[in-house]
């Protein structure tokens, strides 16, 4: 795995990797940052809220995240995120094995009044934040 | 079943053929969902090739009891939207509950292979892990750490690079010969993830991690019909060129209830394409979508759903993305339903055939299929009331 050199990265493929699956009309979609120093980024980029407002017309149920800190992945649960789902969706991708691209396309430096450089701040209030599940595990 | 000799998977004879000599000759057990909705047939069958090639004494085990037609009322509700199967007005083709370890009993009658239908995927490796190792089927970490093993090799390639490469950005050598994955585990649950020497593909822990979470919604409950796996503390790290050794996986009591798949018969799938190439590609793409789907609804009165594509242009993320600014000069229409009426699906092809003759200027390369479309829903069954039986026949 090489990091693009040189360029600020541009969108989350850039700093990260991502693969999708699906179970009924539930879509999962784990994504991976490549250097932990991009962590941070990630999380207060690809939020709840944001997936939801990007792609309201296909993500129509809600959204969890769940945070594998030590990782330094996130695992994004999408309901009613499939069109119906393998065996009802009429979209030649019926499984959304694609969906990663979704995630992987998104721009880091989406113009927003909550624009800030992470790595420079230090102090993150990203959003989305609130709507975090913690595996049982961690929260426990 | 339409033919009682048949509905296992349709590789099952060309495996076997070439997995059984050498797998007797080593000592190796093999463990397999080929059965599919009919274990005793792939069993029969395997037996007949077994025979075939000499292999006397073979021990075929077959596992049944997952098929839980009967046991299942109308009224059960449905796991993923409001309502029951009775609210699904079509006919239901199949109900089978996922099994867990299931293979145990086989493994210890010392069968060399072992044919279920149904047997949830990581349960799989779990039975023989449990078998070799003595493991306690109330000893949750262990089957969680087993189920982590189970859940890594169940998409064979998936762990070792395949479906991982992206050019320029993720490199995986030799993908035209990816190897298989090899999980070497320990008494206690830890494993390295490896693959074959000479082999194609990569395994590493950004590979391993891709598919640690795939089909896991919470991380720290995986449910299997063994044990609610937790995998929310693994450590994966690398020791060793394409190996990577996975630990920490725990697990808490299983789930008191059966994950069942009922299959409905959805009439089929219809989907038929042309393409457009050249200047003004997506115009006239656009219009052969327009005209499809007005005769579509206007000649022949169809309400249903129908999609319609423009491959290149928008398709995939069609419902995600609404404006695209490919430039592109090479589409293709795809227009899809699914319908009980074998009419209207006949309907589908022929309207779209017909823009070779009467549709925007140059469209080419008709294709159409017409196939069974199986729909599933999901719900759950009381555990007892699944009764796993295993018989053993020798060939």
């Amino acid at each position: 795995v090489k990091k693009q050199s040189g360029n600020l990265p541009r969108i989350v493929r850039d700093i990260a990797h991502a693969r999708a699956s699906d179970k009924g009309n539930t879509s999962n979609i784990s994504v991976w940052v490549y250097d932990p120093a991009d962590f941070e980024l990630l999380k207060s980029k690809v939020t709840t809220e944001r997936l939801k407002q990007t792609y309201p017309d296909l993500v129509r149920g809600d959204v969890e995240r769940y945070v594998l800190e030590h990782l330094h992945g996130l695992n994004l649960v999408l309901q009613d995120a499939l069109e119906g789902g393998v065996n009802s969706s009429l979209n030649l991708d019926s499984h959304g094995k694609s969906w990663s691209y979704l995630i992987l396309r998104l721009e880091l430096r989406e113009s927003s009044a909550k624009r800030r450089h992470p790595l420079s701040s230090g102090a993150l209030t990203p959003s989305g934040m609130g709507m975090d599940r913690r595996s049982s595990a961690e929260r426990g | 079943m339409a033919n009682p000799a048949r509905g296992y998977n349709a590789h099952l004879e060309r495996r076997m053929r070439v997995l059984l000599e050498p797998c007797r000759s080593a000592g190796t057990a093999i463990i397999t969902n080929m059965g599919a909705a009919n274990p005793r047939a792939a069993a029969e069958r395997t037996i007949d090739i077994a025979r075939g090639l000499g292999l006397k004494g073979l021990k075929i085990a077959c596992i049944e009891g997952d098929d839980v037609t009967d046991s299942v009322s109308r009224s059960t509700p449905l796991m993923d939207e409001p309502g029951t199967l009775a609210d699904i007005d079509m006919p239901i083709v199949g109900m089978n509950a996922y099994l867990g370890v299931e293979a145990l009993p086989a493994l210890e009658d010392q069968a060399d292979v072992i044919v279920g239908g149904r047997l949830a995927d990581p349960s799989m490796f779990v039975a023989p892990l449990v078998h070799r190792f003595g493991w306690s089927l109330d000893n949750t970490t262990q089957l969680g750490a087993g189920t982590l093993v189970g859940h890594l090799m169940e998409c064979g390639m998936q762990v070792t690079g395949g479906y991982f490469a992206d050019p320029g950005i993720k490199f995986v050598p030799d993908l035209a010969r990816c190897g298989y994955p090899i999980a070497e585990v320990a008494h206690d649950g830890s494993a390295v993830i490896t693959k074959l020497s000479g082999t194609g593909g990569r395994v590493s822990p950004v590979t391993v991690k891709e598919q640690l979470l795939y089909e896991v919604h919470d991380p720290a409950r995986y449910l299997t019909p063994d044990v609610t796996a937790d995998f929310s503390r693994v450590r994966i790290d690398a020791v060793g060129p394409d190996r990577a050794r996975v630990a920490g996986a725990a697990g808490s009591k299983g789930p008191a209830d059966l994950k069942v798949t009922v299959g409905f018969d959805g009439g089929v799938l219809a989907e038929a394409g042309v393409s457009y190439a050249g200047p003004g590609a997506q115009d006239r793409g656009r219009l052969a979508a327009e005209i499809v789907g007005e005769r579509l609804r206007q000649v022949h009165g169809y309400g249903g759903a129908v999609r319609i594509d423009l491959i290149g242009t928008s398709s995939l993320f069609a419902t995600a993305i609404r404006t695209t600014t490919s430039a592109t000069e090479d589409v293709r229409l795809n227009v899809a339903l699914r319908s009980r009426s074998r009419e209207i699906a006949e309907t589908v092809l022929w309207e779209v055939e017909a823009f070779l003759c009467c549709g925007p200027a140059g469209g080419g390369g008709f294709r159409g299929s017409i196939v069974p479309s199986v729909i599933t829903r999901s719900v759950l069954i009381s555990r007892d009331r699944v009764k796993p039986s295993m018989e053993i026949f020798e060939a």
